[in-house]
């Protein structure tokens, strides 16, 4: 029997039963979907490692410039990235929860509103990340060295820490932030075509892989800011006399 | 379809668990417990980025295979923290080479720029 579906599949996929989603290399959907769900993992390891490297960048630095980073990180408001996590959390939430809607056959409505919220509150993200960023540009500590910008430190320096060292964790802040914003401005524009998908009906319990994919990735997007905001944010929380 | 469905009930356990997981993140870091704040808060992370991994992500009820890439990928991870810090961990106990990418004690051309200097240019 096995044998006459995939005979049938290679002559053009016009077995009775396949869905008009099931590529014609598969057996079923059920096989088309832990494959595609076993090829994101593949591709969320290599982002792990991508990660990672800049992980280890920040703890060998931190490790040399512990003082430095402790006062660097002090400017940074916990207020704003604590605000930023639970964002993320929602968003994340709220993605799973589309997810879920597709593999139980909710209504386009459901699905709809669910990966809406998920996009509104990525965009919530990003617009607090451009306020802080914007702050970092106002006060100089933009590691950049332009004619008309050039990172500047304010604030008085301890003893033994330098202007270089406090630049070195704004140049780790912006690779890393940077990066994570990155991956969260791709993910909004990979959940607009999945909207569209929505839309037109196209997920039902029987097919809803590429819902399930991207929400992996996005998934993943949150993880990475799980790490981020301690190790960024709360270095200086104790620093120079207790929070602000 | 052998396809696990997480019920909605562990989609909210999880998420309630991971806003008191941030929360105690920002309570600890309050408090200065000297060299156990980075322990504690990486603590937090790693119990969080599990729960996201193992429910958000469906890796428990996932098949085998994944399991294991994904305990392959974390553990390659583990390869490249654990054999470099042991590299810049243990420069020092030769007491010829700066444990650090730069002298730790450096301060000979690092002095501030005079703030004239750097809003003008040049």
């Amino acid at each position: 029997m096995a044998q006459s579906h995939t005979i049938a599949a290679e002559h053009g996929g016009q077995h009775p039963a396949a869905h008009e989603a099931l590529a014609h290399h598969f057996d079923n959907l059920e096989q088309q979907r832990e494959a595609g769900n076993l090829g994101m993992w593949v591709f969320l390891i290599q982002e792990v490692m991508f990660f990672g490297g800049l992980f280890l960048v920040y703890v060998i630095y931190r490790s040399a410039y512990p003082e430095a980073f402790a006062a660097a990180s002090n400017h940074l408001d916990w207020r704003l990235g604590g605000f930023n996590t639970v964002v993320l959390i929602c968003s994340s939430l709220t993605m799973a929860l589309a997810v879920w809607a597709t593999q139980v056959g909710k209504s386009r409505g459901t699905q709809l509103l669910f990966m809406t919220l998920t996009m509104i509150l990525g965009m919530v993200f990003l617009g607090v990340k451009a306020v802080e960023y914007y702050d970092k540009y106002v006060h100089h500590l933009i590691p950049l060295n332009w004619a008309s910008y050039s990172f500047n430190w304010e604030q008085s320096l301890a003893p033994g820490v330098t202007e270089q060292n406090i630049q070195m964790f704004y140049w780790i802040y912006f690779a890393m932030t940077g990066l994570h914003a990155l991956h969260m401005i791709i993910g909004i524009g990979i959940l607009l075509p999945i909207m569209y998908q929505a839309w037109r009906g196209a997920y039902s319990p029987e097919y809803h892989a590429p819902v399930e994919i991207f929400g992996l990735y996005w998934h993943f997007v949150d993880i990475v800011w799980i790490f981020l905001f301690p190790l960024l944010y709360l270095l200086g929380a104790h620093y120079g006399g207790g929070a602000h | 379809m052998s396809e696990h469905i997480v019920s909605r009930k562990i989609y909210f356990v999880v998420f309630g668990a991971l806003m008191v997981g941030t929360v105690l993140t920002v309570a600890a870091a309050q408090f200065d417990f000297k060299q156990f704040n980075t322990l504690i808060a990486m603590t937090i992370a790693v119990t969080k980025a599990l729960l996201v991994i193992l429910f958000f992500m469906h890796v428990r009820y996932g098949s085998k295979l994944v399991m294991l890439v994904v305990a392959a990928g974390f553990f390659w991870l583990a390869i490249m923290l654990v054999l470099t810090l042991s590299d810049y961990r243990t420069r020092e106990w030769l007491g010829r080479v700066s444990p650090t990418p730069h002298a730790r004690t450096a301060t000979s051309g690092a002095t501030k720029r005079p703030a004239s200097e750097s809003t003008t240019g040049h």
